[in-house]
């Protein structure tokens, strides 16, 4: 099966519902690919007991009122094809080739895990992780759990965790209170973000909250038990915390799979990292599609936007994609003054939120070598440690080889040893037969 | 606590049935059959659990409906659904 539409976005977050509605209403019939059963993508997750937030409504009728908007959920993209087409296997309509005119990558991030001793235990997960699976109908209900990690998602894990039940015994922020602090001013510069976060730390008073502190181990028997968490350079200085689940991310990364695939180019500010108390440095862990003023990237006909271009939050996010959505509509330049005005404004809270929780010594030090680093193959960090790159050491050990593809040990690999951790290669995820015999019927010139 | 207004969905993990609310995910059948132990066998194996919650970590991944390889993190439950774990019985 082949379907033609002029404007296809890919991801059903912010970003991309932002640029379909906009999109659509400059005349484009329109296709938004999403992998996840529910558009909304992560920020606005909804499910059982997790109603649909406002914004998300409000970009759903938007794009209801346009008429030519076909939200597709479940619908991976497996492959892109040669000429302006994707290959999506999709849960209701099966394996189809679906071609566009302009191409709007809104592809979003992913949590940075980093491995510890024990992270591979039953009841260890992602920070933004243990608030997808609680959105999703996980019950947390009297369970005690630490959050860990850095950034303000922790704060938001906080709250999703304590809506829902759980005992948050702690919240471990690997960076120093300093900065942490600095950015708690900083946010009176930025009302809407202020009131959001006054609203996540409602209850703040009697909660551990432990800045320049790592989760080091998590301990047990087949499951998490307990937690030892590294709150000075002095091992007699650490704490050991009874509990049934550890969520640990530390920020976001960019989604740039689908980006790489089809040849755009990218840009290196992936980690910052604190240098000194008071700078910051980036190494090159986490790529992000570079874009230029309209959201364009290096790729004729293919536009990107959110989080895929670079971590900056919802709001940003919802910006870009508007942004992307006019321009690829071929919206004149005088049009997106307003929309570029708000996009400073949106970049430099970002910039703010990078500096502050900027990854530090401690976050950076990597695990014994007895650790997995990679979960799906169970290599051990140090067995990855002994090659000079990432492909020796994927060739030598299995590592990044599994199911993950490398997205979660490559991601640390990268942060470890500075290894520019190869992205995986079409087919993105196990694809069926019957799929990828639909790539192999679609056109290889343009029709 | 249960929702008496939140329509339920029965499936079956492991051979055993499992209530979860309508809009739930395979994920969170899977915690309420196998609550804090893991439901995949690592390759040498080790227990695992959902880690990513997002359709990253691939550690979710079961079998459902006979199709392998589905990832519960992405997957609503629907009625009458068979899942299989890969965990030791």
């Amino acid at each position: 099966m082949k379907q033609q539409y002029d404007v296809v976005v890919v991801g059903a977050g912010p970003a991309g519902l932002s640029a379909a509605r906009a999109a659509a209403r400059n005349g484009a019939r329109v296709a938004v690919l999403d992998d996840n059963p529910r558009v909304g993508g992560q920020v606005w997750r909804h499910g059982p007991r997790h109603p649909r937030a406002a914004a998300l409504n409000q970009r759903l009728a938007a794009l209801q009122e346009a008429g030519s908007v076909a939200l597709w959920s479940a619908a991976r993209v497996v492959a892109p094809l040669d000429t302006r087409g994707l290959l999506v296997e999709s849960e209701e309509h099966g394996a189809v080739t679906v071609g566009y005119q302009k191409l709007i990558l809104a592809t979003g991030a992913r949590e940075r895990l980093l491995p510890f001793n024990g992270w591979t235990l039953p009841g260890v997960t992602g920070a933004g992780g243990l608030q997808a699976l609680i959105k999703s109908g996980v019950p947390v209900r009297g369970e005690r759990i630490v959050i860990a990690g850095s950034g303000p998602l922790l704060l938001a894990a906080l709250a999703t965790a304590r809506q829902a039940g759980a005992e948050v015994v702690a919240v471990v922020e690997q960076a120093r209170w300093p900065a942490v602090a600095r950015f708690g001013l900083s946010l009176a510069a930025t009302p809407a973000k202020l009131w959001q976060a006054a609203q996540l730390t409602r209850g703040f008073a009697g909660l551990r909250y432990w800045t320049g502190s790592v989760v080091r181990e998590a301990l047990g028997n087949g499951r998490v038990e307990r937690v030892r968490i590294q709150r000075s350079g002095n091992p007699a200085d650490d704490i050991v915390l009874a509990c049934e689940r550890v969520a640990c991310g530390y920020g976001l990364v960019p989604n740039v799979v689908l980006a790489q695939a089809l040849g755009c180019e990218m840009r290196g500010s992936g980690v910052v990292v604190e240098t000194t108390a008071t700078t910051a440095a980036t190494t090159n862990a986490g790529a992000a599609i570079a874009v230029d003023d309209s959201q364009r990237t290096s790729v004729e006909h293919v536009f990107a936007a959110g989080e895929c271009t670079g971590i900056g939050g919802m709001e940003l996010a919802a910006v870009e994609g508007s942004i992307a959505g006019l321009a690829a509509r071929g919206v004149d330049a005088q049009a997106l003054q307003r929309w570029r005005a708000q996009r400073v404004r949106w970049q430099r809270f970002a910039a703010r939120v990078e500096a502050a929780f900027a990854l530090g010594e401690l976050a950076r030090t990597p695990p014994s070598d007895e650790t997995l680093l990679c979960r799906c193959e169970d290599v051990t960090y140090g067995a990855v440690r002994a090659h000079a790159n990432w492909r020796d050491a994927k060739l030598h050990t299995r590592c990044g080889m599994g199911a993950c593809q490398g997205r979660i040990c490559g991601t640390a690999a990268a942060l470890y040893f500075g290894w520019d951790a190869a992205q995986p290669r079409p087919p993105f995820s196990p694809a069926q037969i019957a799929t990828l015999m639909e790539a192999a019927a679609a056109p290889t010139s343009a029709d | 606590m249960r929702d008496e207004h939140a329509e339920t969905l029965r499936v079956t993990v492991d051979g055993k049935p499992v209530d979860v609310a309508a809009g739930a995910t395979i994920v969170a059948a899977l915690a309420m059959r196998a609550g804090l132990a893991g439901t995949r066998q690592s390759v040498s194996g080790m227990p695992r659990a959902a880690l990513c919650g997002m359709g990253i970590c691939q550690e979710c991944r079961v079998t459902v409906d006979g199709r392998a390889h589905v990832l519960a993190c992405q997957t609503l439950c629907r009625d009458g659904q068979v899942i299989e774990t890969g965990r030791p019985r």
